[in-house]
C-alpha cells in the first residue's frame, strides 16, 4: 500500500491513479483544513508544505509523492495555532470567511522561512493566493509582524502574546501594510 | 449540526492538534462535539441520539434564559445568531449587542446557531434568518439587543427574589449581580437555572448609546482562531457516516435539457455507485469520494437537447439593451419635475451610454450541500445565507413538510449573494432523495460553480444632461435598460412592471438607497429586459452599475464645464447633508485640496445603500505603456452607529477587493447560450500584488443603523475609473477595464 509522509506520520493510502495530493488529504486522510477552491493550481486554497517548501496539493499527483518527502498540512503547522505568523493572524484579525486562509498561511509560512528579512515585493510575489472576501491588505501587514517576531526571536527575545501582537489592529485606525 | 459553537479561544491556548484522525475526528468536530448549550425543551434529536449512538458523551445541557441566551453554571454564556456568518463579522457583531443589553462578562463568551426547524416550531422566536442585503445587524438590533436585555432583568430579578431585596436595588455587570445596599453579590450562572422559569417582562428599554461598552468598541473576531488552525469546518469538509459523494453537472444552456446519458463506462469504474438524472436538466454522479463522482463525471457522455437558447450570446444581449435605451415600454423609478422637457430645452446637451456586465460571485467555497433523505425525514448541512429559505425549499424538493425537514447551517466559505439563492440545495435534496438513508455530500466543481452562477444582472444606461449657457446642469435623465433581479428571483414583487430595487442609490431623499443630489430637473426610468441567463443579488447589488453610471457622468459633466469634480458635487449635494459628509471626509483624509503626488491622479465617488453613505477618492497612476496602478483609497462611511469599528475598515478593505476585481477584470461573457469562463483562469480576481493601500473613515453619525458589507463597492469602481480619466483622458464607460487600452 502506498504511504504519505504527512504532518510526521506515515500514513497508507488508497487511492486511483492520477488521484490529487489534495483529495488524498482531504478524503483518505481527514485534513479538511486544505481546501478546494479552483484544482488548477490557480487560487493557492490548496497550498500545503514539501519539504518546506509551499506547494499547490489539487495538481500535484499523490503518488508523485515519496515517502521520504515531508508533506505538512495546515493542521500540522503547529500543535497549537502558534507559529508566529498564526499568531500575527490572530492578532490582526486576518480571516474573513476563512475558506483561502489555510492556504495563505502555510504561502506565508513557506515565505517568511524562506525570505526572513523580506520586502513589500517579495510578499507581493509570493503571495498569490486567491481571497474573495478582500483580506489583502491584513495579510501583508500580519507577515510584516510575523517577521519582524521571528527576527526579534533569533535575537533571543520573548515571544509576544497574541494581545501584544494585535496591538496594531485594535487599538489603531488604520492598518497600513507596508509600514507594519 | 444543529449548532455551530465558537468558544472564545482568542489565544489558541486551548485549540488541540489535529493531525490525521480522519472521518470520525471530523465528523465530531462537524456536528456532535459542537453542540454545547442545546438545551432542553429544543426539537434537535438527530444529532444528540447520532452521538449517542456512536459512544461520545452527551454534551453538557444548560438550560437557556430566554431564545437568545444561555448561561452556563460556571458563568459561560452561549449567545444564539439567526443570521449567517460568512466573513462579514455578523456572529460577532451581534454577539457584542446581545451581550451588550445583557451585561455579561464578553471574555466568557461564545455562540451558536439555532436552526430554522426550531425557528419555525417556536414561532419564528429568532425573526428573519436571511443575511442579505447588508442587514445582519441592520435587520436584527432591536430584536437582539431586547433578547440581551431581557435576560438581563431576568437574571437580576432572579438575585432579587433569591435575596428577597427589591429589584431595583440590584445592577448588573459583566456577569456579576450585586445588591447595592448589602453588597451582596452573585454570578449570572448561578441564577440563571432560577432566572429560565420566570415569565419575561414585557417593558423592556434599552441602554443610552452613551453607556455602550462593547457597542463600538474594536473588539477581536470569536471565529479567528478556528480559521487560522484549519479546523474551521465548512460545508465541503462535513464528513458523516456511510456519506457518499456527488458531482453534478447542470445544463450548460440555462433553460436546456438533458438528452441522452451513456454511464455503461462509468459505471465500471472504481467506488462509482450510482448516475443518475436531477429533474430534467442535470446528471449527477454518486461515488465514495467526491474525487471519483468528478472524474466520473467528466467522463460521462452527455447528450444535451439545447433548445430556444442555444444561439444566444452576450452580443445579442446588448442588442437588445441597446435599443431598450431609447424604447417606449420604460417604468419611472424617480422623477423630479420634467428632465426631457428641460433637457430638450437646454442649451447645451451632453449625452453618453454605460453598460455592465454579467459576473459571477466566485465564491472560494463552491456550491455544495450534504442530505440525509429518508422517506419521513430530509436533514440538510448547508451554508446558506438564508436557513429559512433552505428550510422551504428543502421540504418542497423532499416532498415533505416542513416539520420533517431540518436544515443545519455550517460556516460559508463565501457568500455575497449566491448562498441566498436555493437552487444547489433542491439538487442535492433531489440527488439524496434517489439514495434514501443514505447522506450524500454533494460539492460543485469550480467550473460547475462558474456555469451555474446566478449572475450580476446585465445592463446598459444612457445618461442626458441638459445644460444652460452657463453650464448649469437643467435637467438629468437616465435610462436604464437591462435585466431585473427580481424578474428573476422574486416576480411576485415586481408590481406594474417596476422592479424597485433597479433604482438602488438613486431614490428620492429617504432612508435607503436615496441618491445624494438635487438636479432642477431629474428622470430615472428602466425598459426591463431579461436575457435567459439567471440573475442574483450580487454583493452591492444594483448599486454597484448604477453608482458607476451617475458618478462617472458627473465627472463627465464637470470636465465638459470646466468644474473641479468635488465642487461640482458640493453644490448639487447642499440639501444632503449625510452624503456631503462622507465625501468631505474623503477629501479631508486625502488632502483634496493639495495636488496629489506627481504622476498620481485622483477620483471621486459617493452613494447611499443598505443603509449606509458612503464615498471613495482613489489615487491612480498610469504609465505610458497603459498599465494602471491604484496606490491609495480613502473610504468615508456613514453607518449610523459603528459596532465593531475594526471590522467595519475589514468590510471596507474587502469591499475594494471585491469591487476592483469586478471592475478591472470580471465578466461572464455568453456564447451559444452559455457562460464561456470556466475558473480563475479565464475569470481573474484582484491579488494581493494589486491591492493598493485603503485608509478607511469611519463617521458614526448615530441615530441609525447602516449595513457595512456592500455599500463601499459601489464606489471603488467609479473612484478608479475618474481617476484614470484624470490621468488619461481616457473615459471608460464599458466595464471591465481589462478590454480597455489605458495607453497614451
Amino acid at each position: 500500500m502506498p504511504k504519505l509522509n504527512v504532518n510526521g506520520k506515515l500514513l497508507d493510502y488508497q487511492a486511483d491513479e492520477g488521484t490529487p495530493l489534495l483529495w488524498v488529504l482531504r478524503e483518505q486522510l481527514g485534513l479538511t483544513g486544505t481546501k478546494y477552491g479552483c484544482g488548477i493550481a490557480q487560487c493557492g486554497a490548496c497550498t500545503v508544505h514539501v519539504d518546506g517548501v509551499a506547494v499547490r496539493s489539487c495538481v500535484m499527483p499523490a503518488a508523485a509523492m515519496k515517502a521520504t518527502q515531508k508533506i505538512t498540512t495546515i493542521e500540522g503547522l503547529t500543535p497549537n495555532g502558534t507559529h508566529p505568523i498564526q499568531k500575527a493572524w490572530q492578532a490582526l484579525d486576518v480571516p474573513q470567511c476563512g475558506f483561502c486562509q489555510s492556504g495563505m498561511i502555510m504561502a506565508a509560512t513557506a515565505l517568511v522561512k524562506e525570505k526572513p528579512n523580506l520586502t513589500d515585493k517579495d510578499i507581493d510575489d509570493a503571495m498569490t493566493n486567491i481571497c474573495r472576501c478582500g483580506t489583502y491588505n491584513r495579510v501583508r501587514a500580519a507577515i510584516h509582524v510575523a517577521a519582524k517576531e521571528m527576527a526579534a526571536a533569533k535575537t533571543g527575545a520573548k515571544p509576544k502574546k497574541v494581545s501584544e501582537l494585535g496591538k496594531s489592529v485594535l487599538d489603531i485606525q488604520h492598518i497600513d501594510g507596508s509600514q507594519a | 449540526m444543529s449548532t455551530t459553537s465558537n468558544p472564545s479561544k482568542r489565544d489558541g491556548s486551548n485549540a488541540d492538534a489535529a493531525v490525521a484522525k480522519p472521518s470520525r475526528r471530523t465528523f465530531l468536530k462537524g456536528s456532535a462535539a459542537t453542540t454545547a448549550g442545546l438545551v432542553v425543551g429544543f426539537h434537535v434529536p438527530f444529532f444528540n441520539k447520532q452521538a449517542m449512538a456512536q459512544g461520545i458523551a452527551a454534551a453538557p445541557i444548560s438550560p437557556e434564559v430566554n431564545a437568545w441566551v444561555v448561561v452556563q453554571p460556571n458563568d459561560k454564556v452561549i449567545i444564539r445568531i439567526a443570521r449567517s456568518e460568512m466573513g462579514q463579522g455578523t456572529l460577532t457583531g451581534l454577539a457584542q449587542m446581545v451581550a451588550e443589553e445583557l451585561e455579561c462578562d464578553w471574555e466568557k463568551v461564545s455562540t451558536e446557531y439555532p436552526t430554522p426547524g426550531q425557528n419555525l416550531a417556536r414561532q419564528r422566536v429568532w425573526g428573519d434568518f436571511s443575511t442579505g442585503g447588508s442587514r445582519g445587524i441592520r435587520g436584527s438590533q432591536d430584536n437582539v439587543r431586547k433578547g440581551g436585555a431581557t435576560a438581563r432583568m431576568m437574571l437580576v430579578q432572579a438575585a432579587a427574589d433569591e435575596w428577597k431585596v427589591p429589584v431595583a436595588e440590584c445592577s448588573a455587570s459583566k456577569s456579576v449581580i450585586t445588591h447595592g445596599p448589602s453588597k451582596r453579590t452573585t454570578t449570572y450562572g448561578k441564577v440563571a437555572n432560577a432566572a429560565a422559569k420566570l415569565t419575561p417582562p414585557t417593558d423592556v428599554k434599552f441602554k443610552d448609546p452613551k453607556d455602550w461598552t462593547l457597542i463600538g468598541k474594536r473588539l477581536a473576531r470569536l471565529d479567528t482562531v478556528e480559521k487560522t488552525t484549519g479546523k474551521q469546518i465548512y460545508g465541503m469538509d462535513l464528513k458523516l457516516p456511510g456519506m457518499l459523494n456527488a458531482a453534478v453537472k447542470d445544463a450548460p444552456v440555462f433553460g436546456s435539457k438533458v438528452k441522452s446519458v451513456d454511464d455503461t463506462a462509468v459505471l465500471k469504474r472504481p467506488g462509482v455507485k450510482k448516475v443518475l438524472r436531477v429533474g430534467d436538466t442535470a446528471v449527477a454522479v454518486v461515488a465514495d469520494t467526491w474525487w471519483r463522482a468528478k472524474t466520473a463525471l467528466d467522463a460521462l457522455k452527455i447528450e444535451w437537447e439545447d433548445g430556444p437558447n442555444a444561439k444566444a450570446s452576450s452580443a445579442s444581449f446588448a442588442e437588445v439593451l441597446k435599443a431598450g435605451l431609447d424604447a417606449k415600454d420604460a417604468v419611472v423609478g424617480h422623477s423630479v419635475g420634467d428632465a426631457r422637457a428641460a433637457i430638450a430645452a437646454s442649451a447645451r446637451k451632453i449625452e453618453a451610454v454605460y453598460s455592465y456586465p454579467h459576473q459571477n460571485h466566485v465564491c472560494m467555497e463552491t456550491m455544495n450541500a450534504t442530505v440525509k433523505w429518508t422517506p419521513d425525514k430530509c436533514e440538510v448541512w448547508v451554508p446558506t445565507q438564508n436557513g429559512e429559505a433552505a428550510l422551504a425549499a428543502t421540504a418542497e424538493a423532499a416532498g415533505l413538510p416542513p416539520a420533517k425537514c431540518e436544515v443545519y447551517k455550517i460556516h460559508l466559505g463565501g457568500g455575497f449573494g449566491r448562498r441566498g439563492a436555493t437552487d444547489f440545495i433542491r439538487q442535492a435534496v433531489a440527488i439524496a432523495k434517489q439514495m434514501p438513508g443514505t447522506p450524500v455530500k454533494m460539492i460543485w466543481s469550480r467550473e460547475e460553480d462558474m456555469a451555474q452562477g446566478r449572475f450580476h444582472p446585465v445592463t446598459q444606461c444612457k445618461m442626458v444632461a441638459g445644460l444652460d449657457d452657463k453650464g448649469e446642469i437643467t435637467g438629468l435623465s437616465m435610462r436604464i435598460s437591462g435585466q431585473s433581479i427580481l424578474a428573476y428571483v422574486a416576480p411576485q414583487n415586481i408590481r406594474d412592471g417596476r422592479d424597485p430595487v433597479m433604482f438602488q442609490g438613486l431614490n428620492a431623499p429617504g432612508p435607503e438607497a436615496s441618491i445624494g443630489y438635487t438636479f432642477p430637473t431629474f428622470l430615472v426610468d428602466h425598459a426591463m429586459r431579461n436575457p435567459h441567463v439567471p440573475a442574483g443579488f450580487w454583493r452591492g447589488v444594483n448599486l454597484n452599475q448604477n453608482a458607476i453610471y451617475l458618478e462617472s457622468f458627473l465627472d463627465e459633466i464637470a470636465h465638459a464645464t470646466n468644474q473641479d469634480p468635488l465642487a461640482l458635487r458640493r453644490k448639487l449635494m447642499s440639501k444632503h447633508p449625510k452624503h456631503l459628509a462622507v465625501l468631505n471626509a474623503v477629501a479631508e483624509k486625502v488632502g483634496y485640496d493639495k495636488p496629489a503626488p506627481a504622476g498620481v491622479f485622483r477620483g471621486l465617488a459617493q452613494t447611499m445603500g443598505f443603509g449606509s453613505y458612503v464615498a471613495a477618492c482613489a489615487e491612480v497612476s498610469v504609465s505610458k505603456e497603459g498599465v494602471l496602478k491604484i496606490h491609495r483609497i480613502v473610504a468615508a462611511t456613514d453607518c449610523g452607529n459603528a459596532v465593531n469599528p475594526q471590522q467595519i475598515e475589514a468590510q471596507v478593505e474587502g469591499s475594494f477587493v471585491y469591487g476592483l476585481g469586478a471592475a478591472l477584470y470580471q465578466e461572464c461573457t455568453v456564447k451559444d447560450g452559455r457562460i464561456e469562463q470556466t475558473n480563475f483562469a479565464d475569470y481573474p480576481s484582484l491579488k494581493l500584488a494589486e491591492m493598493p493601500k485603503v485608509e478607511t473613515v469611519i463617521l458614526a453619525s448615530g441615530g441609525f443603523w447602516g449595513g457595512v458589507g456592500e455599500p463601499t463597492i459601489a464606489v471603488a469602481a467609479p473612484a478608479v475609473l475618474n481617476a484614470i480619466f484624470a490621468a488619461t483622458g481616457k473615459r471608460i464607460r464599458d466595464l471591465p477595464l481589462k478590454n480597455h487600452s489605458l495607453k497614451t
